[in-house]
């Protein structure tokens, strides 16, 4: 039987990371442009655009992250569309982040007082102007740490992409485990690499929040 | 022809009918005064003029522009009346300059030099040259309101209104901006104001317009309003028994 050093079992794991990172990436930027249309969408004058975008958010914030991913995985291939695990795993976490980054944004627009749209309106200015102008950046502000705390629930929903095959930190740890016989120091190093990941990240919020001081500055 | 042109106006919010048929013509460099209990519509009637509500039925039209309920026709009318509003509703996020050049830039494309240089007479006008480069949030409501005023002028309106623009403000800051709004009187400036400050609408303003239960009850001029009032229900709200 072949010996693992604790070296060896962390390198092969830090490896996989690199495929949690760039998921959590891919999620969080796509996620980011669907979630930005959903929220014009949300707050569009159409009836016909705000009812879309409100029961795709129900849909995806009411269904398990999991199930959406084996209907991305198996559910295309009924169709005869031979999906890889890969795209699966991406298409799934960006329609899932768009989902919840869609409303939490509609949260912080709706938060900016009616009168900062009055106001615009009032000097001339068409709806589109008035969110870039004045709108969205101060809604940005509010934004900016419930985006950032939500990037940690990203990354710890690219984890249910192992069982769909995708080949990741948590799928890492699986096949590691396998080959170790270990899983006690394997799933305490890939639960350290997790957390090494998304504790900046909450932090981060945290400081974030401080600073743009939130509560005080909004009026 | 009138300036403004409100014909047989009706507003209704749900079932609740807040404007019943209001006419009312302004003429060039009148200044009007809307006074009337809350909850008469003269707020309502203020903001349907500016298409920030919708109407129900009737016409409005200012300097030729129809109000009508899209984008285009929005902003030709608003091209040609300012609003300013009770709560100011400058944006924070701006500094004093930025508030005043933002929709010459945006909406009339001025280009930057030109929009600040506009921006810095008006802001001379309303006394506030010295802060272009303040946040609202460093500023007196006096003074937001005095920025507000300037923001409104840059776009070079014809008409403003102005929405109970003194009712936020600590008695101490209401002189300032009233002093403001008497200079662009005297300047010709069209004006229509909903106000509860009686003695400015005495002493400047050319009509009286008292609005009672979604109509105009009685209107005129300053001394003919105020001082024989024709009506029991201005002479209740005026005091007078």
């Amino acid at each position: 039987m072949i010996e693992f050093t604790t070296w060896d079992i962390l390198r092969n794991l830090l490896l996989a990371a690199r495929w949690t990172v760039v998921l959590s990436l891919v999620s969080f930027v796509g996620g980011g442009i669907v979630g930005l249309v959903l929220l014009f969408l949300r707050i569009s004058k159409r009836k016909s655009a705000r009812a879309f975008a409100k029961y795709y958010i129900e849909l995806f914030q009411g269904t398990p992250l999991l199930m959406q991913l084996f209907i991305a995985f198996f559910g295309l291939g009924l169709f005869g569309i031979d999906v890889p695990a890969w795209l699966a795993a991406g298409l799934a976490l960006i329609l899932w982040t768009a989902a919840f980054l869609g409303e939490i944004w509609r949260g912080c627009v709706e938060a900016i007082g009616k009168g900062q749209w009055e106001a615009s309106a009032s000097l001339g200015m068409g709806r589109l102007q008035q969110m870039r102008f004045v709108i969205l950046p101060q809604a940005m502000r509010i934004a900016v740490p419930p985006t950032v705390g939500f990037s940690v629930q990203v990354i710890k929903g690219t984890a249910l992409t192992s069982i769909i095959g995708f080949v990741e930190l948590s799928k890492a740890g699986t096949v590691v485990t396998n080959a170790t016989f270990q899983p006690f120091t394997v799933y305490g190093l890939v639960a350290l690499i997790y957390f090494a990941l998304c504790w900046p990240l909450s932090k981060s919020s945290q400081i974030l929040e401080r600073k743009l001081n939130v509560a005080h500055r909004n009026h | 022809m009138s300036l403004i042109e409100i014909t047989d106006v009706r507003k209704s919010f749900g079932s609740n009918e807040v404007l019943k048929g209001i006419d009312l013509d302004v003429e060039p460099g009148e200044v009007i005064a809307i006074i009337g209990k809350s909850g008469s519509g003269k707020s309502t009637l203020l903001r349907c003029i500016n298409g920030l509500e919708t109407i129900s039925k009737g016409s409005i039209s200012v300097a030729g522009a129809q109000l009508m309920d899209d984008e285009v026709h929005l902003k030709a009318l608003r091209l040609k009346v300012g609003m300013i509003f009770q709560q100011f509703n400058l944006f924070p996020h701006l500094t004093v300059g930025g508030n005043v050049m933002l929709s010459q830039m945006v909406v009339k494309k001025t280009p930057r030099p030109v929009a600040e240089a506009t921006a810095r007479k008006m802001l001379e006008r309303v006394g506030l040259s010295q802060k272009f480069d303040a946040y609202p949030d460093e500023l007196s409501g006096g003074q937001q309101q005095r920025v507000a005023i300037a923001r409104a002028l840059a776009m070079q309106p014809i008409a403003l209104l102005c929405d109970e623009i003194t009712s936020a403000l600590d008695p101490e800051l209401v002189a300032e901006v009233l002093a403001v709004v008497r200079e662009l009187a005297a300047e010709g400036m069209t004006l229509l104001m909903v106000t509860h400050e009686m003695k400015f609408a005495r002493d400047v303003c050319s009509r009286v317009v008292f609005m009672h239960e979604g109509r105009v009850h009685e209107a005129g001029p300053p001394g003919e309003v105020f001082t024989n009032p024709q009506t029991p229900e201005l002479k209740q709200f005026l005091g007078l028994h």
